[in-house]
Order: structure tokens, then sequence, then C-alpha cells
């Protein structure tokens, strides 16, 4: 892991009418990093993402990936600057194959447009689908997903379309990927999977990685580092073993009774 | 249950070319490259009437791939889709006669100009979806038509517009028969290109903003782009179609492109099914056929039942609108659906499981 700051969210501040989902959050996840982002529902972990995505402009706040003000930018644009998400609810082309699903995935890599596709053979685009189909196989076959590469999105079970999911995220090489929830409504053997499909994304792949994520024991297992949002603040940051240790974490989860000050939170989290 | 992806016994694809074709299966193809060949054939032997429906289907059916490239697989609406294959025809018809360009060069340039008018058209539809774009698309379908009516330096006004036939060469493709092959080039090319299009980066990307827009763009698909530029392709096609149909005329009037063609090119789509190629050719076959097959029962039914005669007209028309209201009931998904479902039964028949 090297020390280079990849995305740094700066004072983030997200309303919604009078609901204010998130509160100046700040924090910076570091190139090569497993970073987690828990917290109980309604925390406003998604809207985060969401942020960071580009689907939400927040209020307030600056969001920098790779040196670049984020803030303004759609989310296509920041797509094309290497940023790839899954999402909570999934979010596949129901009615394309599974194979159509990851290629649209290299919807920024590939040069050919409808008039050149439409010429296929003449253009050189027939070369370049090709090109680009070879390389989403090995995406195919990295995820394991092969035996359903022609089946349509929307007739496949929860736990493939997630991970078809996560193909199509992975098919944008994007240097850092956004994971909302990939284990979530998953039995332990598909969480297994997962989780090993994250670790080879980080390790191999070279992938920092974003992640919201209920299931604990992965959290703590697989993160570099781990940041918790309780009603729209950050309540904790650090290494799983710091935030495990955290009485406020303990009072977000469990509830249990200890005396909040505000001014000590606020402390704690720019710390 | 066969799925419609179960491969054919002895069906190997060895490359990732073979295995992203445009027909499933090398004897599909064969058999398209074979009625191709037979329709070149046909000019021969067929009469007029047969050739008439066939330059119909034809023009129809370029006209129709365009709105379901705009309607099945971007998922916009299109209530004015009419107005630019008349636009087409007005186009094509202008450019011939104001610039003695031939009318087989004037065809493609229609198509363009008339893709120029379906961007402008397009702009709304950028921002909003639904039904909010159906009335805004209903909005372009009477300001065309006004404009057809007024703008008499481009369509004649009342009086109508003459259109050559088409000639390259000194050849005039005045007769069914000739016009025939150029109705089939552009409906080859069309649905050659249109297939095209669907198995390349904007084809995913227009399927991609239909089945779900908010990943779409996360995937860097810019929404506002392809919404537009799918009024465009489609409006395109509508142009083809439409300088197809003014140039076998002769003459282009605007009361033919009104609301209720508009309305029947939707249904050319929807049944032969939505976000299918071939589909659109199975519609406009559908459509254009049914009133016929419905003459001739009607015809049969007069002998036997000569009091029904005069009410025969109205049997018609309603027999028409029964058969297309039983068809959204008991196949929704259009003929292109049930095709593959035929296919799929035969594949593996007797042994269905």
């Amino acid at each position: 892991m090297t020390d280079d700051v990849l995305l740094d969210v700066k004072n983030i501040a997200l309303s919604f009418g009078g609901v204010r989902a998130l509160k100046d959050v700040s924090f910076s996840v570091k190139k090569g990093e497993v970073f987690s982002i828990i917290g109980p529902n309604g925390a406003g972990k998604t809207s985060m993402l969401n942020c960071i995505s580009g689907r939400y402009q927040p209020n307030e706040g600056q969001i920098i990936y790779k040196g670049k003000e984020m803030i303004g930018l759609k989310p296509n644009q920041r797509c094309e600057l290497g940023m790839g998400r899954t999402f909570q609810n999934l979010a596949l082309f129901n009615h394309m194959t599974v194979l159509e699903n990851i290629m649209v995935g290299r919807h920024h890599q590939l040069k050919n447009n409808a008039l050149s596709g439409s010429l296929y053979w003449f253009t050189g685009a027939q070369k370049e689908e090709l090109a680009h189909r070879r390389e989403v196989e090995e995406i195919i076959d990295f995820l394991e997903i092969t035996h359903i590469r022609k089946s349509v999105a929307g007739t496949l079970s929860y736990g493939l379309r997630k991970r078809v999911e996560l193909a199509r995220a992975v098919a944008l090489k994007p240097d850092m990927i956004l994971l909302d929830e990939p284990m979530a409504g998953m039995n332990l053997e598909e969480k297994e999977d997962m989780a090993r499909y994250v670790i080879d994304l980080n390790e191999e792949w070279g992938m920092t990685v974003i992640m919201i994520e209920h299931d604990m024991g992965v959290v703590m297992d697989i993160s570099n580092r781990v940041m918790v949002l309780d009603f729209g603040k950050k309540i904790a940051m650090g290494t799983p073993e710091e935030v495990m240790a955290n009485p406020y974490v303990k009072s977000a989860y469990l509830g249990e009774e200890i005396e909040l000050d505000q001014d000590d939170l606020n402390a704690e989290a720019n710390a | 249950m066969a799925s419609h992806n179960t491969m054919k016994c002895g069906d190997f694809r060895t490359t990732y070319e073979k295995d992203s074709t445009i027909f499933p299966t090398p004897f599909s193809r064969k058999m398209v490259l074979a009625s191709i060949a037979f329709l070149l054939i046909m000019p021969i032997f067929a009469d007029s009437y047969v050739l008439n429906l066939s330059i119909q289907i034809g023009y129809y059916a370029v006209a129709a791939l365009g709105l379901n490239i705009l309607v099945g697989f971007t998922g916009q609406i299109s209530l004015g889709h009419a107005a630019f294959f008349g636009f087409g025809a007005f186009a094509s018809a202008w450019i011939n006669n104001s610039t003695g360009i031939p009318v087989f060069f004037s065809i493609p340039l229609a198509g363009l100009l008339t893709m120029a008018v379906g961007l402008m058209f397009g702009v709304p539809a950028g921002r909003i979806k639904g039904l909010y774009l159906a009335i805004a698309t209903l909005a372009s379908q009477y300001i065309l038509e006004d404009f057809f009516g007024r703008a008499g330096w481009f369509t004649g006004g009342p009086y109508g517009a003459m259109a050559n036939p088409v000639s390259i060469f000194g050849f005039a493709f005045d007769s069914d028969q000739s016009f025939f092959y150029i109705v089939l080039f552009w409906l080859v090319l069309s649905f050659v290109l249109g297939a095209n299009l669907m198995r390349s980066r904007d084809g995913r990307a227009l399927v991609a903003v239909r089945d779900h827009y908010l990943s779409a763009e996360i995937m860097g698909i810019n929404l506002t782009k392809y919404r537009i530029m799918s009024f465009g392709i489609s409006s395109f096609f509508a142009g083809i179609g439409g300088a197809l149909f003014g140039h076998y005329l002769g003459f282009i009037s605007a009361e033919g492109f009104n609301i209720l063609l508009s309305i029947q090119f939707l249904a050319m789509i929807i049944i032969g099914g939505l976000g299918s190629v071939m589909g659109s050719l199975m519609g406009v076959i559908f459509m254009v056929l049914l009133p016929e097959v419905m003459e001739f029962a009607a015809g049969g039914l007069r002998d036997v039942f000569p009091s029904l005669a005069h009410s025969m007209t109205y049997l018609k028309q309603m027999s028409i609108g029964i058969a297309i209201i039983l068809f959204l009931i008991f196949e929704p998904d259009g003929l292109a659906h049930r095709w593959r479902m035929t296919k799929a039964y035969w594949k593996l028949y007797p042994f269905s499981y």
C-alpha cells in the first residue's frame, strides 16, 4: 500500500428538504486500500456513495478524486476518470444477456460509434468489439460466471446477478470501485466467494475498494480501514480493531447507554 | 424448459467472431440469404398485386425499423413517426426537383435531412420521459403537419409535390418490377445496418438507457446524447422509408402523414416485437397483409351469405381490430418472440425437456 491519497472527501453535507442525510463528513482513501463504510440503517452510507459516484450533488463540501474536483461532474464523466460502482438494489440491464451487460461496461473504452458500428465489418468495429470481448471473457472467467454468459440477466438468481453486476463494474477498468452491499442477501458460501473476489480485485487487479457492508465479520476481515456513520455523522474511523473498540460505535450499534458528549464526538471524528 | 439460447447440437463456436454473428445459426443465415435470392428473382413471375404489397412492406419496414430503434430499443416513445416519414418523402422530392440531384442519391440525402429534423425534435427527449415525451412528440407530429401545409416551396402546399421515379445513369426504375429492387436494396441495407448497430457499442448503450438509465449513466453512458441520438437514427430510417414511398407513388400530399399513420407504425412494431430487428419486418408484414387477408375472407363470406354483403366492410374493419387486440393479449412480446419460441420448440422436439 502506498500513501498516495486517491480520494479526498472534505466536509460533505447533503440534505433532502429538512432531512440532513450527511453532516460534515470528511475522509480520505489511499490508493490500494480496502475502505469500508459501516453504520446502522439510514446512517447515510449509500448517500455518501451516491455523492462520490455523482448521483447526488452534495450541498456543501468537496470531493477530490485523483486531484480533480468531482462536484459538478456527471456520473458518466466520473466513470471516464476511472470510477466504477455497483448498486445495493440490483441495477442490471434485465433484458440483455450477461455478456452484453458486461460489454456495456466497456462503453467508454470502445471507440466505435453509431455509424462505424453499423458498418461493422468495414470500420474496424468488429475487430475492436472482438478484442474487448476477449478481455471481458477474462472477467467472466475470474468471477466464475462462464456458464451463464448467454443467459438473460433478468432470469438469474439474486446471487448470480450480484456477481454479474460486479463483473460489469470491473469491466469499466476502474482505479476505484464502489461496492454497495456486495454481500447482502447471500448465503455463507456466496459471501465467502464474494469476499475472495473483492480481495483479488484489490490485490491482483490493483483496484482501490470502497465498500458498504453489513456483515461485520467480512468487513473486519478484509478492510484496511473502516469508517462508521450514524445519523449522517462520522462517529469513528480507523483500523478494524480501533473501530471495534470505539465506545461510540458500540453505542450506535448496540444502543448502550453511554453519555455522548457532542464535543467529544466531534473531536473523535476529526482526529 | 427450452430457453431461446439453447444451442443446436453440433454447432460449436470456436472463435468469438463466430459467437457474435447477426444470425444465431449458420442455418438461419442461409435461410435469410435464400429468401433474399428468392426476392431477387420474384419480380420476374410475380403479378403487380404481389409486387405492390411487397413494395409497401418494404418502405414501411424501413420506417418501422427506425421506430423500433427508438421505442423498442431505447424505450422512448414517439407519436410523430408518420410526420418524419412524410418529411422524408417531401425532402427527397424537393432535393431532386430543386437541385437536380438524381433520385437515387436524393433518397439517402433525404434521410440525412430528416435525421437533422429528428435530432432537433429529439432535444426535449433528453429531459422528459414517458407520457410527457409522448405529448412532446405529438407536438412534433402537428408542427410538421402544419409545416407541410404551409411551406409551399418545400411541399407544394395544398397541391402536393411531384416525385420523379428513381433513375440513375439514364435508367429509370419506373415500373413496379424495377422499383422493387430499389426497395429491396434499402430494406436489406437498413436491416443490416440496424442489426450491426445493435451488436456494437452504441446499440448496447441505447438498450442500457432503456433497461436502467441510472446504472447506464454510472457505466459512462451520456443519457442526453443517446436519447437524442436515438431520435436521429429513428428519423433517418423514417426519412428513407418516406422517400421510397414518395418516389413509388410519384405524387406526395400531406394528408397521409397524420397521427393515424403514426399509431399504425406503433402497432406494427408492437405486434412484430419491441426490441427486435426482425420483429419490425414481421410486424409490417402482418399489418400490411391483414387487411388483404380479411378482404379475401370477406369476399368468400359474401358468396356464402349474400345478405351480409353490405355490412362486409364493417365486419372487415372490426376483424382487423379484433385480430390486433387478440394479438396483444396472447402474444404481447410480438411475433419475433413467437418465432423464437417456435424455433426452440422444434430444436428439442419431441423431447422438450
